[in-house]
Order: C-alpha cells, then structure tokens, then sequence
C-alpha cells in the first residue's frame, strides 16, 4: 500500500533509497545533508534494510566506494553537499567516465569560503562538465519520485544521476507527500544486473589508459579510443532525456505521477513572458505568476527545468521561442561572466531568430532570504521594461536582495 | 482576489534552544495534515543556535498545496513558549492586527497588554510539571494553548499526535500537559484594530 505522510526531505529521500533497494550506502556528514544518510544507517542497524553501511572518513571515499560498490554489480547510493561534493570532484569524473550507474543526492548549499550551511546552486552547477546527469526536484513528492526514476534512469543509460534539493528549503523542511507501495516500486525497478560487474572468473581490462586512437583489442575487436569514449558518453547522454521520459511515463502509468519530467510549464501556454528557474524557487514562482496575472494583467508563466545536465536545449527553446522575454532566475553563477543557467538558456535560443529578450537574476546566495514580494516587483519592472539599454548592460546578471 | 495569506494560516514559534519549538511546530503539522489540510510547511529557521539562546520556526498551514517556502514575514498567529524572550525578541513584528498572541507566562493575562491583538496565555510550565513532566518541558503544553485560542485542530487531534511524537518520553503525560493547559488557556479579544480571519 502507498503512504501518505508529513516528514522531512531528507527523511523523504532516505525512504525512497530504502524503496529502491540500495545495497550500498558510503556516506560523510555534512550539513544539511547529515540527517538523510543518518536515517539510512538506522534504517539498515534496525534491519528494515537489507544494505551496507560504509562509514568512510571522506567525501573522496565515499564516491570511491560507491564506485567500487557499481563496479561489482550492486546498486550504490551516497549523497552529500557544498564542499562534500567538490570534494567528491575527482570520483565524480571517474564515475561517469566509467559508466557506472549509482545515484547521489545533493542537498544545495553554497560554497565556502566563506562558510555558510544555507541553500544555492552553486555545489551542483560548479560540477555541471563532470558528466553526471543533474536532475532538481522542488518539493518532497519529487524528491521520492526522482530518486525512484534516478536509480531506473542510471542503470539504463549506464550514466550516474544526481538528484538536487534544495538545503533546508526542502531537507529540513516537513511537508505531505506519497510513499509508493514497496512492491510496485520493486517491478518498477528491478534489480540492478550489470554485464561488466568484476568477476574473477571473467577477467576484464576496464579504464586503463587508453590510447589516443582506437585500435584492436586481443580478440581483433576495434575498441575505441579515449575521444570515442567520451564521444559516446556525450551521445548517450543526450539520448538519456528520451529514457527518461519513457520512464517517466511508465511510473506515471503506475503511480499516478509524472508527465512533466523534462520541463514543468506553469502558465506558459499563452504567456508573453516566462520565468525559467530550477528547485523550490521555480514553485515559488507560481504564486508570483498567480498574482501578476490577477493584478496586474500580466502574461507570465514560469518554466521549471528539472533536469540540467543534459540540457533539454531543443525542448526550453521550443517553449520560449514565442515569448517576449524570458527571465531567469538562478541561486549560483560563472563568475566572472553571468549566470550558467542563463548561459546554457542564451545558447538554446540562439538559433531561433524571434528569440526573446532575456533578463537574468541572481537570488538566494547562501541562503539569502528570497522575498517573494522582491520576485513579483523584479519580474514586473523586467515584463515592464522597453529595452534601449545597452545590449552588454541588458546582458548583464541584476543581483536581487543585496545588503551593501 | 484572496492574497495567499487570507487562505493560509501562517504560524510563527518562538522559543529558546532545546525547549523544543521545532518539535511543536513538528506535532501540530501533523495534526493538521491528519485533520485535512492538503498544504502544510513546517520549515524550522536554521542559524547559529545555542542552548538557551531564541530561536524560531515557521508553520504554513493550507486546504491546497503550499508552493511559496519562504519564510512567513506576516503570520497570523505567533506562539511563544517562554515569555521572557518578549524582551529579547520582537516576537509581534509583522503580525497582522487582530492576530492571535499566544505565551506561556506565570503572569495573569492583564500583565500581557497587547491592545492590537488577540491575547491568549497560560501557565505552561506550571501545567506540564502538574502532567508529571520535568520542569521546563513546554513544548508538548503549549500545543494545548494554540488549540484553544486557534480552534486549528480538534484537542483529541492534538493529544493523539502528541502521544504519537513522545513515544517512550513519557507520551500520556505530555499530552495531558496539553490538555491541561487547554482548559485553563486566557483570552482577550483586541481591544482596537481588526478581527482575526
């Protein structure tokens, strides 16, 4: 039978991991993630999980047991934050680049120094090129049923997943939400067989250094070079978006949820301006687009991207292309340069030649509060605005809430 | 047209670190989604807490889905679970006029004059070491003051989820803590500004 109860996010997370069969857990602490891997160590010490714990004494080791946990064939879990995960970089890199299927959450928190425990984006946007697919839930339903997805997405694609919530906004956060029945989860995602899992009996040479150029292997097969490699991960990335959807339709079809696994559009269809943001922030928007719609007569509608890396470029540009402008909203950004979201959008829609104007906001850094009246009057005054500025200045990131 | 606030009750906790207004704040979001209440946010405001020091969280209670997770800026009820942080915080900053003031304080509600507001007080200290708890225990009490003064959430709601949350620390009496202060909890109308929604 499904569930529905009121829990944390992180506790939200932890059932779904729990749900998805995980057999290895490798876990470090660190705010505001703790709470998460400490709910799966009590849930595996009481034997309502049948998983091992592995404490290790980084973030380093933790990935590097996961990777060792997928590369035997068994399905791995970890999750961690802000410094946790950079710390994590070079294990990230080496997942992907070895097709390892596992699934990590990231509790968003911003980057020290300085130090700071609250909420942005910058954690998972920093390692947005180590080939990971990057998925965002905004509220404690999605975070089960992206992680649920995750682990089916991971497993298909052979390319580790990264599930995004948002820090304390979600994580310490208590809200209602449906826990899936354990039995259907367990058709929906059977268990992980992996056709290169380490064997002795089956001796294989796995991510050795490889040649620049492609050349045959000991049985005169062609076996490709490093760019071939990566060439195929890049491929096949791309094409993950389409699995997704697939799997989207089939956990809809026996959970009830889904349809918007890609691009969830509020109000977009007749809207002249649409909002484009990722997390908790893209929902909150809804109540703004609720009451400039109302209030002010304004056509606006906000776009949540739900998954970031692959970037759905021909999807996001297909829903703005019409508008008249589009402003986005993000909690990290390329320093230096501007937002990366408001980059990869900028890109999209470059082909397109009725592009809209774009606007990009930077909000939220390190868990400044984001006023939801601060969100309607920029929204507002950009819907309002007829551009003559300078193109490099209407280019430039507007820094929303600034105290200097 | 109805402003988000006007359909969704907005409750602001104060309490000291380690009283256990989280925990509150945790139980009476249970017993509202239990009661029917499709949207419920209970977002504990997190900083550099200490033992002792004030600390706050926040409650968002709706018949529909919440999407707006940000902090309440003007709630309509604020609960205070020990009344000597009113001269530490300001604890009725953005409570709207004829918002409902709830404090557990040794003192008569006549020493408590806030004429914006609805009034509501009670002794929860006293009435939780009368259940059988430890002195200071005041969080499991105070849920009886807001059920009272809030009419939120039926008092059998509140006893049961409370009992449910203190499991193994002493769940019957803390929820005859509750009850107690249900029955002996004040209330003053304002005496000038509007009423409450």
């Amino acid at each position: 039978m499904s569930e529905k109860l009121i829990d944390s996010g992180n506790n939200a997370a932890a059932m779904a991991v729990q749900l998805a069969a995980a057999e290895v857990i490798a876990a470090y602490p660190i705010t505001p993630q703790t709470p998460l891997t400490e709910k799966l160590s009590e849930l595996i010490a009481a034997g309502e999980m049948d998983a091992e714990y592995v404490a290790v004494e980084s973030e380093h080791s933790a990935l590097g047991v996961c990777i060792g946990a997928a590369s035997a064939g068994v399905r791995a879990f970890t999750a961690t934050s802000s410094n946790g995960l950079l710390y994590m970089s070079e294990q990230l890199h080496w997942a992907a680049g070895a097709r390892l299927p596992m699934v990590m959450c990231v509790v968003n928190r911003g980057i020290g120094a300085p130090w700071s425990v609250w909420n942005d984006h910058q954690d998972a946007m920093s390692q947005r090129d180590a080939g990971w697919i990057q998925l965002f839930a905004k509220d404690h339903q999605e975070i089960v049923d992206i992680t649920l997805k995750a682990f089916r997405l991971a497993e298909l694609v052979h390319i580790p997943v990264m599930v995004n919530y948002d820090g304390y906004y979600l994580s310490h956060t208590y809200m209602p939400f449906e826990l899936p029945d354990a039995a259907a989860v367990k058709e929906f995602l059977p268990a992980y067989e992996y056709a290169h899992a380490l064997d002795p009996q089956k001796p294989e040479s796995l991510n050795t250094v490889t040649l620049p150029d492609s050349r045959n292997d000991t049985n005169g097969v062609k076996q490709p070079g490093y760019m071939d490699i990566r060439h195929n991960l890049h491929q096949e990335m791309r094409l993950a978006m389409d699995v997704l959807e697939e799997i989207d339709a089939d956990y809809q079809q026996r959970f009830g949820r889904g349809g918007a696994p890609i691009l969830d559009p509020y109000c977009c269809e007749d809207a002249e301006y649409i909002v484009v943001a990722m997390g908790t922030i893209a929902n909150q928007f809804r109540d703004v687009v609720d009451r400039l719609r109302q209030e002010d007569g304004l056509k606006v509608g906000v776009l949540a991207l739900q998954v970031y890396r692959p970037f759905p470029t021909a999807k996001i540009a297909e829903t703005l292309q019409s508008a008249k402008g589009v402003m986005v909203y993000e909690k990290g950004l390329s320093y230096g340069n501007q937002g990366a979201l408001y980059a990869d959008l900028k890109s999209a829609l470059y082909p397109y030649p009725a592009r809209p104007q774009l606007h990009n906001f930077i909000v939220g850094l390190g868990g400044r509060d984001i006023r939801t009246e601060d969100l309607c009057q920029t929204l507002k005054t950009a819907c309002q605005q007829d551009d003559l500025s300078a193109p490099e200045q209407t280019d430039a990131p507007q820094w929303i809430g600034l105290q200097l | 047209m109805q402003t988000p606030s006007q359909q969704m009750i907005q409750i602001r906790w104060h309490g000291r670190g380690g009283q256990g207004a989280i925990t509150a704040a945790k139980v009476v979001a249970e017993a509202t989604f239990k009661s029917g209440y499709g949207g419920v946010v209970m977002a504990p405001t997190f900083g550099t807490e200490r033992r002792g020091a004030p600390v706050s969280t926040s409650l968002k209670v709706s018949r529909e889905k919440i999407y707006d997770l940000s902090p309440i800026q003007f709630p309509d009820i604020v609960v205070v679970l020990d009344y000597l942080i009113l001269n530490e915080v300001d604890v009725t900053v953005g409570l709207k006029p004829g918002g409902l003031l709830i404090l557990n304080s040794p003192r008569p509600l006549s020493d408590h004059p806030f004429p914006d507001f609805r009034v509501a007080v009670a002794n929860v200290t006293k009435f939780g070491i009368e259940a059988g708890l430890r002195k200071g225990i005041v969080n499991s009490g105070i849920i009886g003051a807001l059920g009272k003064a809030s009419g939120l959430v039926d008092i059998e709601v509140l006893s049961q989820c409370i009992a449910n949350e203190f499991v193994g620390r002493k769940p019957a009496e803390n929820a005859r803590a509750a009850e107690l202060v249900y029955a002996a909890t004040e209330i003053r109308e304002p005496s000038r500004g509007g009423s409450h929604a």
